[in-house]
């Protein structure tokens, strides 16, 4: 069993950068993300595992930090919250054009506009729909525990050198700062310089003799190279919504209704479906992991089973849109959320099921 | 088992490393915990809350409406948190500044004076140990060898000269702490 401690969500972000062998993190302050630039800097890790830490000038900045870095075969890392994500858009958009890995962090605080630092889920959209221009996708992981703040740095690593894909972790303001149990991983070691050529034969490592130069780019004029660029990157999208669906069902196999949530309102709703049971309602809880590639067939499925869902998310009603999508009317489908930094109660959330979906 | 805690007061007293401690000791003995603070503007000098959440199981939502256990220690948080106990919940309250004390019939009350106490051991700084102290009696839920081990966990070497302060401090809460509601 690896090592216990209690941490906040972001610090836990940033252990895990440090034992996933990651070779930089750029970034810049923002509530409710900064303790995970201010854990990075208080553990120095440039003086253990040789790991670069740099408070960028600015979020734009970072994220071409981020692509010059990723284009050279590294490990590279940032986070932020809401208004520095919308600022790193163009180069998020220019990296998954170009093809590399990198992992990036939401921390959401309530918007729009510079808005409000508490927490929010309202960067649905914006995470799995694109945000930036261009036909693009990310694999968006969804944390719902301080534990998978850990685990998901090393499998967003994983996801993102197999795809040679930007990967989004998208969690929020709750998870960030709340404090849990976390039983950390070991160490992995940073990668050699050999390695890096050995694993990412595309990157800009210096041409030897013998191969054609690796060219990092995102700009093909040429419409028709544009468009086979194109149709290789859907076909990588593809793969990833064949083989990359993650989520978990909590009290489903009797559900008669079904609560549909991931990261913290996941977390409310797991109390909302206690307090339904003690009142003799069969509900239970479906929490997307992944919310791109979304699991729209488990939920299709669903949709023999409950009678009626309930998208639970702290934002106007994003995620209920790909709901309505997998379900295509076959049963009731409606959202409850609070928005702008308030939180629903797991007893708000469940009086809304009973009145939106159970009620008549 | 599982109790669902809010400590609440001003930022300052202690509020949210009480909740770490706490929340320490309940990993020492192999429980899940959780730990959610108030954040944002309000820990500027304005009141500070924390959720703490100790469970034999996977805890499910941080965020809670109504409590196992209170533990107060101010007006502004008696205000907002007295009717958030469950029935038959307990309530823990710091008598120092409270100009209207609680008045519920269906919860424990109980009244520590620890502001006063920590005064008179000359030790303000450990007024948040002698609360803990209190809660432990009230509510024996954690083992007070775990409450040192988390102790040690979670105040930074540089401190460790106060834990005998500390472990003090807790021992005074556990005397001190008296009834003044009791459900039959």
């Amino acid at each position: 069993m690896g090592e216990l401690k209690l941490m906040k969500g972001n610090e836990a972000i940033a252990e895990a950068a440090i034992r996933a062998g990651v070779d930089a993190y750029f970034g810049y302050p923002i509530t409710p993300q900064s303790e995970v630039i201010e854990y990075l800097a208080l553990q120095k890790p440039h003086e253990t595992t040789g790991m670069v830490v740099l408070q960028a000038e600015s979020e734009l900045a970072s994220i071409n930090m981020i692509y010059g870095a990723a284009g050279a075969g590294k490990k590279v890392m940032t986070s932020s919250s809401g208004p520095g994500i919308s600022l790193m858009m163009e180069g998020l958009s220019y990296i998954a054009g170009a093809e590399l890995p990198c992992v990036v962090v939401n921390v959401v605080r309530g918007g729009p506009g510079l808005g409000t630092i508490q927490p929010a889920q309202s960067d649905y959209f914006q995470a799995t729909k694109g945000g930036g221009h261009g036909d693009y996708s990310m694999i968006v992981l969804a944390p719902a525990s301080v534990q998978e703040m850990s685990d998901f740095v090393p499998l967003g690593f994983d996801l993102a050198f197999k795809y040679r894909n930007p990967v989004f972790i998208l969690s929020d303001g709750l998870i960030g700062q709340m404090m849990e149990k976390v039983e950390l991983f070991d160490f992995v070691p940073r990668w050699t310089e050999q390695e890096i050529i050995e694993k990412n034969p595309w990157a800009t490592t210096g041409k030897t003799p013998g191969r054609e130069r690796n060219i990092i780019t995102s700009l093909y004029l040429d419409p028709g190279i544009q468009e086979k660029h194109n149709e290789k990157l859907q076909a990588k999208y593809r793969k990833m919504k064949k083989e990359e669906v993650r989520f978990e069902k909590i009290q489903c196999d009797d559900a008669e209704y079904l609560i549909v949530a991931y990261g913290s309102s996941a977390r409310i709703a797991q109390k909302s479906i206690l307090l339904a049971r003690e009142k003799g309602i069969k509900v239970g809880l479906f929490r997307p992991i992944t919310l791109f590639p979304f699991p729209f067939n488990e939920i299709k499925k669903m949709a023999n089973q409950v009678k009626g869902i309930l998208s639970l998310e702290l934002s106007a009603g994003q995620m209920v849109e790909d709901i309505k999508m997998a379900v295509n009317e076959k049963i009731k489908v409606e959202h409850f959320g609070r928005m702008g930094g308030i939180i629903h109660s797991p007893a708000e959330a469940l009086e809304a099921l009973e009145q939106k979906i159970i009620g008549e | 088992m599982t109790e669902e805690i809010i400590i609440a007061g001003f930022g300052g007293q202690g509020v949210l490393s009480m909740g770490k401690i706490l929340a320490y000791s309940g990993i020492m003995q192999n429980q899940e915990v959780s730990w959610m603070p108030s954040y944002g503007p309000e820990m500027r000098g304005g009141t500070a809350n924390v959720t703490v959440i100790l469970s034999d199981e996977r805890i499910s939502s941080p965020i809670l409406t109504e409590y196992d256990t209170a533990i107060i220690l101010n007006q502004q948080s008696m205000d907002k948190f007295e009717s958030s106990v469950k029935p038959g919940g307990t309530l823990i309250y710091d008598g120092n500044g409270i100009s209207s004390p609680p008045e519920r019939k269906d919860i424990n009350i109980y009244r520590i004076d620890a502001a006063d106490e920590a005064s008179k051991m000359g030790l303000t700084k450990i007024f948040n140990m002698i609360v803990l102290g209190g809660y432990l009696k009230v509510k024996p839920l954690v083992d007070l060898k775990n409450v040192i081990l988390g102790l040690k966990k979670s105040l930074p070497d540089r401190y460790h000269h106060m834990i005998p302060d500390n472990e003090k401090a807790i021992m005074r809460g556990l005397e001190i702490v008296e009834p003044v509601h009791i459900l039959n």
